[in-house]
């Protein structure tokens, strides 16, 4: 049967009956639809009722004097106070996270590169590599790096003996904050740079050097623009998460250090702040979006191959 | 730039040796392809061909040996500074620039300003002009092999490397690719260098042919040349097809060797002989044979060399028939013969007399394998018919 489906012209004895090609396609587009009802079921549950539930707290009005207490409403200035309130936490999310992305694509390519050009048959062991600390918890990793980043750690001393700290130390600071995001993301930098580089054929690296490219204007000329597409999706994959990540933060930085995931969080379970809460969260997701699309725009995927 | 005169020097090969691990890809190779030829290395997959290549482009690290052009030494250079262009096996075109963009890849980097004239000229010259803002992947294979080598030529290297180029298309577009190169190397005048596995195609293309065989130049010359007198085994069983016999040399008779094999004389000029001691191979080229009924055996001429055999396959092929000829030593022979004869051909089974002029004949040594050079699904065919037909009897 599903032969039929597939070819309805190859043979003359399928032709003789001719209803039922049809039939099989009607039987097939159904088949789609049945197939993509429990996904679209998850996604209305999971997603669509809960994003709009957000969007109506988020414009919710206090009921007087019951604390916590909301009522429906269109209080559009829970967006204006929010955001007077704490654009300083925004603007770091998108700085911490901006850093963080760079550092990771830095630490990243080099060895998504060496992997799939030099990696050879140790390919798949090195990329089981990559992933493997995301068998431990997330949770557990980044309190790993309270340990790694102490005070009396030697990665803390090494920088004290040298003077480059400015507050003498790394735990509970931005720069604790970065590191951790940068570590707790990177995979999410090397696969798909992995998957893009190593489509690249190795015959253009040689066709270029052919072509008088020393091996700098090769990389420039050849090997990053065809690297793009994992360039993009990999930094859009560190980016998104990193700026609405709150555990970093939390566990390594210090009040000063807050991002806007911390903000929501708190104003969620200890401030029961719910309008506030939703009205963060919704900017959030609308400056990245916007984010997002300017950046595909102008490195422009839909060109790459 | 096109049409215009240049002046190119010979490529010299010197002691070219390259190791894998050990196996020597190339061994102790020594060449000189003649400025502005058309020179075609010809080998099976892993002679070494493609390493040679590599080595002059510089893409391979040597082992030893030098490269120079004309008095230049070229060894030591890195690719990008030589003065080589390489048309690569599958094109090896930048899939994210267009067609101008590749072609013009050379020349940017160079940092020439001016590559729109040249450019246009070079898209005019392998007749792409309408597709210089298309992507690669927008083109058809032979154009896309068309670009790769426009791409390689506008940078007017002293050599033009092509490795297999016309490996990835199909037979009626490789013919006319071929006749293209042909036309292209005629008006740029760059001396060409082309790896390739296709016997027909070296032969139809090059002025010179180099046979390569585990790393070595097995015979070099022209490709007529060598068909009519090839100087190994490996050579007359590679480039097309040859019977060869292993007999003795019995002495001369003037400018004539004569050699003994299966109770029967043949003639072999001297001059047509590379034998250097008594064991001996008489080789003749399947067109050359005639086939005569044994009954009309007196009409084959004296002086001619003759194997009696029985016919055991006959494929007619429209200009030719093709026989296979078992001889009484259990030797399978290959005839072509001309489809000029009016009235019956031989048939299977029939006893036939073959017959060839001496001038007709090559001497080989007798110290090589008389398979060598032909290609391997031949001889297991050969083994497997002779296991069957033994089985049988």
């Amino acid at each position: 049967m599903p032969l039929r489906v597939a070819a309805p012209n190859v043979s003359p004895i399928l032709v003789v009956d001719q209803a039922k090609p049809v039939v099989a396609a009607k039987r097939r587009s159904r088949t789609g639809y049945i197939l993509l009802f429990p996904g679209m079921t998850w996604l209305a549950i999971f997603f669509a009722i809960p994003f709009i539930t957000l969007f109506m707290t988020s414009l919710q009005q206090p009921v007087p004097g019951k604390i916590g207490k909301y009522q429906a409403g269109f209080e559009l200035s829970n967006y204006a106070n929010a955001m007077a309130e704490y654009w300083p936490q925004f603007l770091r999310s998108f700085i911490y996270a901006g850093i963080a992305t760079l550092l990771a694509l830095v630490i990243a390519f080099p060895l998504a590169y060496f992997i799939a050009m030099k990696g050879g048959r140790w390919r798949p062991l090195l990329l089981v590599l990559v992933i493997a600390p995301s068998f431990a918890s997330f949770l557990l990793r980044t309190y790993a790096w309270r340990t790694i980043l102490s005070d009396e750690g030697p990665i803390t001393s090494f920088f004290n003996a040298l003077h480059l700290l400015p507050d003498d130390r790394i735990l509970n600071t931005g720069i604790a904050v970065v590191a951790g995001l940068t570590y707790n993301f990177l995979p999410f930098m090397i696969l798909p740079l992995y998957a893009a580089i190593e489509k690249i054929d190795p015959r253009l690296i040689e066709a270029s050097s052919d072509l008088y490219a020393s091996a700098t204007t090769t990389f420039r000329k050849v090997t990053w623009p065809l690297s793009l597409p994992g360039v993009v999706a990999g930094t859009l994959l560190t980016f998104i998460p990193a700026a609405g990540d709150y555990i970093n933060a939390e566990l390594l930085g210090s009040t000063k250090d807050r991002m806007i995931g911390n903000v929501i969080q708190t104003n969620f379970i200890e401030f029961r702040d719910y309008p506030t809460a939703s009205a963060l969260s919704f900017v959030l997701m609308a400056v990245i979006l916007v984010l997002v699309f300017t950046y595909i725009r102008r490195a422009g995927t839909e060109e790459l191959v | 730039m096109a049409g215009a005169v240049r002046q190119v020097e010979d490529l010299h090969l010197l002691n070219l040796t390259k190791k894998f691990a050990d196996v020597a890809a190339v061994d102790d190779l020594t060449l000189t392809i003649p400025a502005g030829s058309f020179f075609a290395l010809l080998g099976a997959s892993g002679c070494g061909k493609t390493t040679t290549l590599r080595r002059v482009a510089g893409l391979e690290d040597p082992t030893a040996g030098a490269i120079k052009i004309g008095a230049r030494d070229i060894t030591d250079l890195r690719a990008f500074q030589r003065p080589v262009n390489t048309v690569f096996q599958s094109y090896a075109l930048f899939p994210h620039l267009d067609i101008f963009e590749n072609v013009a890849f050379g020349l940017r980097r160079r940092g020439i300003k001016d590559v729109k004239t040249p450019v246009n000229q070079m898209l005019e010259l392998v007749e792409l002009s309408a597709m210089a803002r298309r992507k690669p992947t927008q083109l058809s294979g032979g154009q896309q092999q068309r670009v790769a080598v426009a791409r390689a030529l506008i940078n007017e290297p002293d050599v033009l490397l092509l490795d297999e180029p016309l490996g990835a298309l199909d037979l009626k577009l490789r013919r006319q690719m071929q006749i293209e190169l042909k036309r292209i190397q005629h008006e740029v005048g760059t001396t060409f260098v082309h790896v390739t596995h296709d016997q027909e195609e070296a032969m139809t293309m090059a002025d010179t042919v180099a046979i390569m065989n585990a790393g070595r130049i097995e015979q070099m010359g022209n490709p007529a040349a060598i068909y009519e007198l090839p100087k190994t085994v490996f050579v007359a069983n590679f480039l097309g097809q040859s019977n060869l016999i292993t007999g003795t040399a019995q002495g001369r008779t003037g400018d004539d060797i004569l050699v003994s094999a299966h109770g029967r004389t043949y003639v072999v000029p001297a001059a047509r002989s590379t034998a250097g001691g008594d064991s001996m191979i008489v080789g003749v080229r399947p067109e050359k044979m005639t086939v005569l009924d044994a009954v009309d055996g007196h009409r084959a001429p004296d002086a001619h060399n003759k194997v009696l055999g029985r016919v055991t396959d006959v494929s007619y092929a429209g200009v030719s028939t093709q026989y296979q000829v078992r001889t009484p030593w259990d030797q399978e022979l290959t005839v072509f013969e001309q489809n000029v004869i009016v009235g019956d051909r031989c048939s299977v089974g029939d006893e036939v007399l073959l017959h060839w002029s001496p001038e007709h004949t090559f001497g080989l040594d007798g110290v090589q394998d008389v398979h060598a050079g032909a290609s391997p699904e031949l001889v297991d065919l050969e083994a497997a018919a002779s296991a069957l037909e033994s089985r049988g009897a």
